[in-house]
């Protein structure tokens, strides 16, 4: 708690150094304000042919308004009144037009259209000015923004863009922006080189996997002959087929790594939602129907979260996972001590009045917070992807599921195999009245192993609150297949269990992009359905020598 | 597990030692006269009042109510079908939807080729979704279709081989119990992923609708409404003779005593696989003929029946009025789904509470559901039972079941 406090606390004196820093800069750019207003009131009276020049003064003042203009400008939003030659910022609001001061960034008074007019631009200038917020961007004090401006060029480069480029190469100082800019250039090279340039461009470019580097090489092996070539194309041809082919070879490698990496964040949605029926199905023998609804009822539990402590976004997850643990393992004690101990030895029965409770708890929450699906927000740190290369970036979310999922199935076999809960639970599993004899109380170690199974649905609740809408029916989605990967890995194997999981996920996400998605569930569930008869007992069978 | 059929004979049996003549009339009557007669007298009842009361009048039965009736007959011959291979064979079939619903398509497609050019395309060959996505003759599975033979064919053909792939490869590698429960289960969601797509050709999400006649007769006369709902109950009657035959042959013994003790059976030497597929084949056959008795009467067949959720309904139908006893099906499937009509109209909210609710008493409450209560309500009116007897019939029973399974040993 206390390092929490402390993050916490570094946080805030962070952002307000930071806060203090952006003071500093405005202090510091007011002087050049007046002759960025200077040069902007000359617009409305400069003639198209001389635009140019004064474009350029603008862009050199390096204001934090100047980007402003250009791009106002670039957007044809630019505009000035006709009665004093106000330069403003004008966008259609249904019939008038709302203007803003560009200097001051005051908001006048809408006005007709035929009180402004446009400060005059055609496809030339357009042009120039992109390269000149490109040049501001490219020298921007944010790296990102220095990226963007770099990948905007990569993909359609200008003239003055790519001198900017080669006058700052030398001076950028983050690593993945040298490399960026250097593969600009290549590319620049390669599309308006000599033959020698051209070919030390392509040997340069191999290992770059930008997609508008592939493109350009593919467009320029089509656009050679396909006979009569010159010695200098075929060679040309020879090394272009080949750095091609070699990238076209490292971006399958990569999409399938992407494969696997969604397969395995399916897989391990698939491993949560079935970890808990593990426990209940197979070390109790008790069909829960109702297990999506304790994953339901732990989704509903982050809402709430997210509801009570609405300016705590950021820590919620971390809250809701107890919580819901500790809502749904409840709800399950109350389950198995009001009806399911009752049923003991009858599965059938058992299946049937958990689907009664199923049904209730699904009105009961539809009643409370309404039928309609409800949102829960996803902290920052969950957004975002960490990007790898340009082909191959894995998004947070995904990555930090599969992780959790990983904790939890490790955290709960250490439950099972080194705790003495988990001792009474195997024993009791294995043979009851033996178990019995050798006084371990038989009822509360069912309740207590009921409460872990349906706690653990409670987790996974909150990790599929991440990632589908919450809403009444979000248990009954995702009942069928935790079902299917118990039966598939072996009841009552939590190995088996994992191992099903990640490879039911995988193949799924595998046969995706080949049959379409509807279609790849259809296929695996059939596939299911074919391989129990094949081996009932799934694929890691219970050794035993009980018959039925 | 008792089975309650054996009980009730007993319990018959048992008045007969007594000179009254109630029970006599009682040995005589067994549960297929009496089901069978109900069924007459309300069909009966149901046409004349129909037919000869005008509108308004206390006696009259409106279309709207036929048609409901005939909903309601369907939904009974369909727990008939539950009811055979859960309360007789042990086989909890979660998917049984999926051979009601299979039956349903193949009616529906017949009612689409029936339309002609009467569709909001006027194309006198195509179903309307098809000229809609754009194809130019029928796919070859429709091929067929417009015959009326063909479709009876289809019905029967359509579930049954589905349940026989499925029975045979199931049963063969003796998948059991739960199992099989969570497989029929898998079965009836893959088919409604696949009815849900368009390329499948059987109109995707919005199914078969707007049909217009069946065999020349329009849908929206309401003499082909009753007529549709007093073919129902025949089927109905003819299906619970076909149920009560198969129940009572050496068949429906064997396939009884596989319920209670399957490896048993196996080591006397029958080959429990082979009763099971051929009882699950029946059952599917008689849920595909509900499922296209349905579907002229509500107009509509949508890949929504394939949903699990209707599947586990049946099952509750059946639990709650009595697995085991074939009346018991029926009872429970019309008390349920008018509880279902009377609920939802009144207060939906409170439907999904009450049905949740019953699973859950009549599971820990009733296991042998509404039939097991009637003969201790007959018990406690009829008064003449004295508690001895009562232990009587009950060791009566314990005994009858002792020698079944000795005999079934002895073979």
């Amino acid at each position: 708690m206390k390092r929490l406090f402390s993050v916490l606390l570094s946080c805030i004196i962070s952002w307000q150094a930071l806060a203090n820093t952006q003071d500093m800069s405005t202090v510091e750019s007011t002087h050049t304000d007046s002759t960025l207003s200077q040069l902007v009131n000359q617009l409305p009276t400069t003639k198209l042919n001389k635009m140019s020049p004064l474009l350029e003064k603008i862009a050199e003042t390096r204001n934090d308004k100047t980007r402003g203009v250009l791009k106002a400008m670039m957007e044809g939003d630019l505009y000035y009144l006709k009665t004093d030659k106000t330069v403003v910022l004008a966008l259609k609001e249904e019939s008038l037009y709302s203007i803003t001061n560009i200097l001051t960034a005051e908001a006048l008074a809408p006005v007709k259209k035929s009180k402004l007019r446009k400060v005059k631009t055609n496809n030339r200038l357009r042009g120039d000015i992109r390269s000149f917020i490109a040049k501001i961007d490219l020298t921007d004090p944010n790296k990102a923004v220095r990226e963007q401006a770099v990948k905007q060029l990569l993909d359609n480069s200008s003239k003055s863009g790519l001198a900017a480029i080669q006058s700052l190469i030398t001076t950028e100082t983050d690593d993945e922006v040298r490399e960026l800019m250097h593969v600009t250039l290549l590319l620049n090279q390669l599309k308006t080189g000599t033959h020698h340039e051209v070919m030390a461009a392509i040997t340069q470019l191999e290992d770059t996997l930008e997609p508008s580097v592939n493109n350009t090489m593919v467009k320029m092996l089509a656009a050679l002959p396909t006979n009569n070539k010159t010695p200098e194309q075929k060679a040309l041809a020879a090394s272009l087929t080949k750095v091609i082919s070699s990238i076209e070879d490292k971006r399958s490698f990569f999409g399938i790594i992407e494969n696997i990496f969604f397969g395995l964040s399916l897989g391990s949605v698939l491993l949560l939602a079935a970890i808990g029926l593990t426990i209940t199905f197979g070390v109790m023998g008790v069909i829960n129907m109702a297990h999506g609804e304790m994953m339901m009822l732990g989704a509903y539990t982050t809402y709430v979260i997210q509801l009570a402590f609405p300016n705590l976004i950021e820590y919620s997850l971390l809250m809701a996972v107890p919580a819901a643990f500790l809502v749904s393992g409840f709800v399950g004690i109350i389950i198995e001590r009001g009806v399911i101990r009752y049923l003991k030895g009858r599965p059938l029965e058992t299946l049937l009045a958990t689907f009664g409770i199923s049904l209730i708890l699904q009105q009961l929450v539809r009643t409370i917070f309404s039928p309609l699906n409800r949102q829960v927000q996803a902290p920052e740190w969950m957004t975002g992807s960490w990007v790898i290369n340009p082909v191959f970036s894995l998004t947070y979310n995904r990555l930090y599921i599969i992780i959790f999922s990983l904790m939890v199935f490790f955290t709960l076999l250490l439950i099972l195999k080194k705790s003495s809960l988990g001792l009474h639970v195997r024993a009791v599993s294995q043979n009851r009245d033996m178990a019995r004899a050798l006084s371990i109380k038989s009822d509360r170690v069912d309740a207590i192993t009921f409460g872990l199974g349906s706690g653990i649905a409670g987790v996974a609740g909150v990790v599929l609150s991440q990632l589908t809408n919450v809403g009444p029916n979000l248990g009954q989605a995702y009942i069928i297949d935790s079902f299917l990967v118990v039966v598939f890995g072996g009841v009552g194997n939590l190995w088996g269990t994992l191992v099903a999981a990640m490879s039911l996920g995988s193949i799924n996400k595998f046969l995706e992009p080949v049959v379409g998605s509807v279609l790849a569930n259809i296929i695996v569930l059939v596939g299911l359905v074919l391989f129990i008869q094949k081996r009932p007992k799934g694929l890691f069978p219970q050794k035993g020598r009980a018959a039925d | 597990m008792t089975n309650s059929t054996n009980s009730a004979n007993a319990l018959t049996e048992n008045y007969a030692k007594e000179p009254f003549s109630m029970q006599k009339i009682f040995k005589t009557l067994s549960h297929l006269h009496v089901v069978v007669g109900t069924l007459f007298i309300a069909t009966l009842y149901v046409t004349i009042c129909n037919l000869f009361f005008a509108e308004g009048s206390f006696f009259h039965v409106s279309d709207y109510t036929v048609s409901l009736f005939g909903k309601y007959l369907c939904y009974a011959l369909l727990a008939l079908a539950v009811d055979l291979v859960w309360g007789y064979c042990g086989i909890l079939s979660l998917g049984h939807g999926a051979f009601f619903t299979l039956g349903g398509y193949a009616m529906g497609m017949y009612l689409m080729r029936q339309i002609g050019d009467r569709g909001v395309y006027g194309n006198p060959d195509l179903p309307d979704f098809m000229v809609f996505l754009s194809w130019t003759e029928l796919p070859w599975f429709w091929a067929g279709s417009s015959s009326i033979v063909w479709m009876i064919a289809m019905v029967f053909i359509g579930p049954g081989l589905l349940a026989y792939i499925f029975g045979s490869m199931a049963f063969r590698s003796r998948v059991s119990g739960v199992y099989l429960s969570i497989m029929t289960q898998a079965m009836t969601y893959a088919l409604m992923l696949a009815f849900f797509r368009n390329e499948m050709g059987f109109g995707g999400n919005n199914g078969l609708t707007d049909f217009k006649e069946i065999a020349g007769f329009s849908l929206q006369d309401p003499h082909t409404k009753l007529s549709l709902f007093v073919i129902t109950a025949v089927a109905l009657g003819i299906g619970y003779w076909i149920s009560n035959f198969i129940v009572n042959s050496k068949m429906g013994r064997v396939v009884t005593a596989t319920r209670d003790a399957e490896s048993r059976v196996r080591f006397v030497g029958y080959k429990p696989e082979h009763y099971k597929v051929w009882i699950f084949v029946v059952s599917a056959m008689l849920a595909g003929v509900a499922g296209a008795l349905y579907v002229p009467q509500v107009g509509i067949i949508n890949p929504g029946e394939f949903s699990p959720l209707n599947s586990i309904e049946m099952v509750i139908w059946v639990a709650i009025g009595g697995r085991c006893t074939l009346y018991g099906a029926i009872i429970g499937a019309i008390v349920v789904s008018y509880a279902k009509t009377r609920f939802t109209a009144i207060m939906p909210e409170a439907w999904l509470f009450a049905l949740g609710g019953l699973f859950v008493l009549v599971t820990l409450l009733l296991p042998k559901g509404i039939a097991g209560l009637l003969p201790n309500l007959f018990d406690k009116l009829s008064m003449f039972k004295s508690a001895e007897s009562e232990t009587l019939a009950v060791k009566e029973v314990n005994d009858q079941n002792k020698t079944k399974t000795t005999e079934v040993e002895a073979k």
